[in-house]
């Protein structure tokens, strides 16, 4: 159906009171998602935010679009369930580090093998939010925490590992209040054919503040963050402090540039989103803070046909060989007898 | 069917049991002989009794399978408390299921199995064959080397020539009980072919001869056709009826299925039967876990489609979770469990009803929700259809309730007349003027289904207490009280839609057995014969467990004495006197096995007695 009137960020705005705290990281994310979806090219009404438990799970109430806020950890099954059901549905899910890692981690491992062409935002701020400040599996080893005082001795889960390992065939990373980079996420994610999770980096000022403030700041981003483009050198830094990133035998190391220099010559890798082998996207997951710069944009991107296709295939393959299934047919098949009046 | 030229005495009835490990393929020889029985004309009811190991060790006790069927010339309603012929493959198989054969009863065993070592290995201190022939009809067959014979020419190695000795057992009884073999050689060219299906068919016609020639089965018998309502009929188990009618559901209201759905005992085969049917439309989804079953199966529901999961005890405990918030956004779905004995982990492949009071109240804070079961393995089909119009109709999750047993078990079923069947109108919401996620409807108290697509419906549903007629987030305790007693009266109104209730015998008198479930087969049996014998017993079975029919207190009060017989410590029993404030008594068994009739008997008899 062709809307007569474009629609615009507003029209995606519920009437809701939006809840969440004070300069939470969220705010900025619904925002953005907001004024992506006009350009989506999807009809509203086939629009549906699907979410677990958690702070960031509360978000399908503020979009006006169908929506369905579910049980904790278990959205990438309603999700599954709804784009098998109807794939013409643009399906979204929204979920955090502990709904979707903790409580979610197997369902979210199972869609995401499945390939099924749903988008899943995955809010991290380390930390749980709406329980009051538990460590999360995304905090970082001796994070200090009320279920942590002596300091948590889980070690993290990343979720860009995660997904790679999981198969993913569309994994990014992007950043709460990074306005034009997330929605560009946001985009390439909606037109991605299967599964797509970005990981947002998402700030909460009440349990976690700032642990993502080097690359939140505009102005310690160039130097904290590696923006990946593909086709371009894993190259950052301002001038007279630019470094590159080789990536040999699966190992990072840091390359020093000069301004001048030609990476590739001095050896520094070129992104490729749709690398032959997924271990190229993880060796670019291992980049971590103060080591290394963290790597923002899409790790990887690559085809696989999707479940809902290939189940829809099966139920067209069958009604073709088979014709329309009919009861009276399948209630007498096999071996049946009549007993006369 | 090949003429004999032995005398054939003509009986009512006979129940067999066919008894081995779980690797001679017992299920498969009474899977056919029940088939063939079937064709024959007789009423019938089986009873497949089998461990939960794919492959216990061979001759061991824990691997022992056994098949029982009775057959009759006249009504039937169980597979007979004792069987009357036992074929034993084995020494385990014959110490296994001695103890219920009938006294006097006919033991079959093959005597090639009898080994010192496997006389053992059953447990036996000594050879138990020469202590049998004083109580029972002791039949000693050496079936495998008779089978070996009848292979000798066929250049199969010694395993896969042992392996079809079940058809030569088979053969053998086909003679016996004069079935025909038709079907089983039918079934046997479309599944094997070359020298399997040579040496198959060999077996079963040398098997057949066998019957024939040896001078131990003097007279062979026929159990005349039952004269039963006219009609075409099939057989079925529970699990295929329960598949069927969830097919027959979506064809009848109109909108695909979609099953979310993980392995598990018994519950399995529904799955396997749907997936074979995907030129119905039908969606068939394994998901990772049972959680994930039960969600997609919400979210197809959401999305508008018929959404389906079918489990078992364990599963269904995982699945209450998202049960409850079906309950709280009242999205219609059903979730079948397939009742096993537990808890934990229990006895998968036995039988019992012990999940009543878990479909009631195993869900966090009061989360009503109607409960069916069906009665029969017929039964199965009926109950899932009115199990969706349910849900559709009330926009409610269902909770069916089957078991192991009745999955399982097989019986004569009349196939129903297509055009007979209830078709139902499904209403989806596609007005957008004055819509309200939660405005009810005034008679139902449904809210509308307002399905993804629907322009100008779009709306959100949370597991969050919502506000009356808007479904916004609401924490005002007014509304809590108001939601959830609408919920519960959304639920109690479905009564008005029930018929009443049925009473099997006087309308009022003494005794009046209440049973619900896989049950009804033997409470029902047990009843008649307690009626023909004179006592002052009726029965009511219910398929309908939430909410009850509303004629259900006034049937109950017309009786002096209340007995709740169900296969578990007392749940109904709890239920019905906390309802109904009557002094029931409970007969509860929870041995993983169906009544017998005795049992039911016996406990009436002592109710008449003290009265």
């Amino acid at each position: 159906m062709a809307a007569a009137t474009p629609l615009k960020a507003k029209d995606f705005v519920s009437d809701q009171d939006v809840r969440w705290c004070p300069g939470c990281g969220d705010y900025s994310i619904l925002k953005n998602v907001q004024r992506v979806m006009p350009d989506l090219g999807v009809p509203k009404e086939n629009i549906v935010f699907i979410s677990g438990i958690g702070c960031s799970s509360r978000f399908p109430l503020y979009m006006d679009t169908f929506g369905f806020h579910t049980i904790h950890g278990r959205a990438p099954a309603f999700a599954t369930g709804i784009k098998a059901a109807r794939p013409e549905l643009s399906v979204w899910v929204v979920t955090g580090d502990g709904d979707g890692l903790s409580i979610g981690g197997n369902h979210l491992m199972h869609v995401l093998r499945r390939n099924i062409d749903v988008q899943i935002l995955l809010f991290n701020n380390r930390v749980y939010g709406l329980t009051k400040g538990q460590y999360s599996p995304t905090s970082k080893i001796g994070m200090n925490s009320k279920s942590t005082p002596q300091g948590s001795i889980d070690h993290p889960v990343d979720p860009v590992s995660f997904a790679l390992g999981a198969g993913a065939t569309f994994v990014a990373r992007s950043i709460d209040v990074d306005a034009p980079h997330l929605q560009k996420m946001l985009k390439r994610a909606a037109d991605h054919k299967g599964t797509a999770i970005i990981e947002i980096l998402q700030n909460c000022p009440v349990y976690n503040d700032d642990i993502w403030v080097e690359v939140q700041d505009r102005k310690s981003r160039g130097e904290a963050a590696l923006v990946l483009e593909d086709g371009e050198p894993l190259v950052w830094g301002a001038h007279g402090q630019r470094r590159g990133i080789a990536i040999n035998d699966g190992v990072p190391s840091i390359i020093a540039l000069g301004d001048e220099d030609d990476p590739v010559s001095k050896g520094v890798a070129i992104h490729d989103e749709s690398h032959e082998s997924a271990s190229y996207a993880f060796a670019l997951a291992t980049l971590e803070r103060p080591d290394f710069p963290l790597p923002i944009g899409v790790f990887r991107s690559v085809e696989k046909p999707t479940y809902e296709a290939m189940l829809q295939d099966q139920v067209d393959s069958a009604v073709e060989q088979r014709g329309d299934g009919d009861l009276e047919s399948l209630l007498h098949s096999g071996d049946t007898w009549t007993v006369e009046s | 069917m090949s003429q004999t030229k032995k005398p054939v005495e003509e009986i009512d009835r006979v129940a067999i049991r066919f008894a081995g490990d779980s690797g001679d393929g017992m299920q498969l020889t009474g899977t056919k002989f029940t088939e063939a029985t079937a064709l024959a004309g007789n009423d019938l009811s089986t009873f497949p009794d089998f461990p939960a190991e794919i492959r216990a060790p061979a001759g061991s006790l824990a691997g022992v399978s056994g098949f029982q069927v009775h057959f009759a010339s006249e009504d039937i309603r169980t597979p007979a408390d004792a069987p009357d012929i036992l074929m034993a493959m084995n020494p385990a198989a014959l110490r296994a299921n001695l103890g219920d054969l009938r006294p006097g009863g006919m033991a079959i065993v093959n005597t090639d199995a009898f080994s010192t070592k496997n006389v053992s290995q059953a447990g036996y201190t000594e050879d138990p064959l020469p202590a049998l022939r004083d109580n029972y009809r002791l039949v000693e067959i050496p079936l495998t080397s008779l089978n070996r014979e009848a292979l000798a020419s066929l250049k199969l190695g010694a395993r896969e020539t042992d392996r079809s000795k079940n058809f030569f057992a088979l053969g053998l009884m086909y003679w016996l009980y004069n079935r025909p073999m038709e079907s089983t050689e039918r079934w046997l060219e479309g599944k094997f072919k070359g020298a399997v299906l040579e040496a198959n068919l060999r077996v079963l016609k040398a098997g057949h001869a066998y019957g024939e020639t040896t001078e131990l089965f003097p007279v062979s018998f026929v159990v005349p056709k039952a004269k039963i309502e006219p009609g075409t009929y099939r057989n079925i188990t529970g699990n295929t009826a329960l598949a069927w009618g969830i097919i027959a559901a979506g064809q009848l209201l109109g909108q695909p299925i979609f099953l979310g759905a993980y392995p598990i005992t018994p519950a399995s085969d529904v799955l396997h039967e749907l997936a074979r049917y995907r030129h119905f439309g039908i969606k068939t989804f394994q998901a990772e876990d049972e959680i994930a079953a039960a969600c997609s199966a919400i979210g197809a529901s959401f999305a508008g489609h018929l959404g389906i999961c079918t489990t078992s005890g364990p599963g269904f405990i995982l699945k209450q979770e998202a049960i409850g918030l079906a309950v709280m956004t009242e999205l219609p779905v059903v979730i079948v469990n397939i009742q096993r004995a537990g808890p934990s982990t229990g006895m998968p492949t036995k039988t019992e009803q012990a999940d009543l009071l878990a479909a009631y109240y195993g869900r966090n804070s009061d989360s009503p929700v109607p409960i069916l079961a069906p009665a029969t393995p017929g039964d199965c089909f009926y109950t899932m259809i009115e199990a969706f119009e349910i849900a559709v109709k009330y926009m409610t999750p269902v909770v069916v309730l089957s078991d192991g047993y009745l999955a399982n078990s097989s019986e004569p079923w009349m196939i129903p007349e297509v055009a007979t069947l209830p078709r139902t109108n499904v209403d989806y919401r596609t007005d957008p003027d004055g819509f309200q996620p939660y405005q009810r409807d005034a008679d139902t108290l449904a809210r509308p289904w307002a399905v993804p697509g629907t322009p100008g419906l779009e709306h959100r549903l949370t597991g969050i207490e919502s506000e009356d007629v808007t479904g916004n987030v609401s924490y005002l305790s007014d509304n809590h009280q108001k939601m959830v007693n609408l919920r519960a009266e959304k639920i109690a109104r479905i009564a008005a839609d029930l018929p009443p209730v049925e009473i099997n015998g006087a309308e009022r008198g003494e005794v009046l057995v209440v049973g619900w479930g896989g049950t009804c087969g033997a409470i029902t049996a047990a009843v008649n014969e307690a009626r023909a014998d004179g006592q002052d017993v009726s029965s009511i079975h219910l398929r309908h467990l939430n909410p009850f029919q509303s004629d259900l207190a006034d049937a109950l009060s017309r009786f002096n004495q209340v007995l709740v017989a169900e296969l578990n410590h007392g749940q109904l029993w709890r239920l019905l006197r906390a309802e109904f404030l009557v002094p029931a008594e409970s007969l509860a068994k929870v041995e993983g096995l169906p009544f017998k009739i005795a049992e039911i008997r016996s406990r009436i008899d002592q109710m008449l007695a003290g009265s």
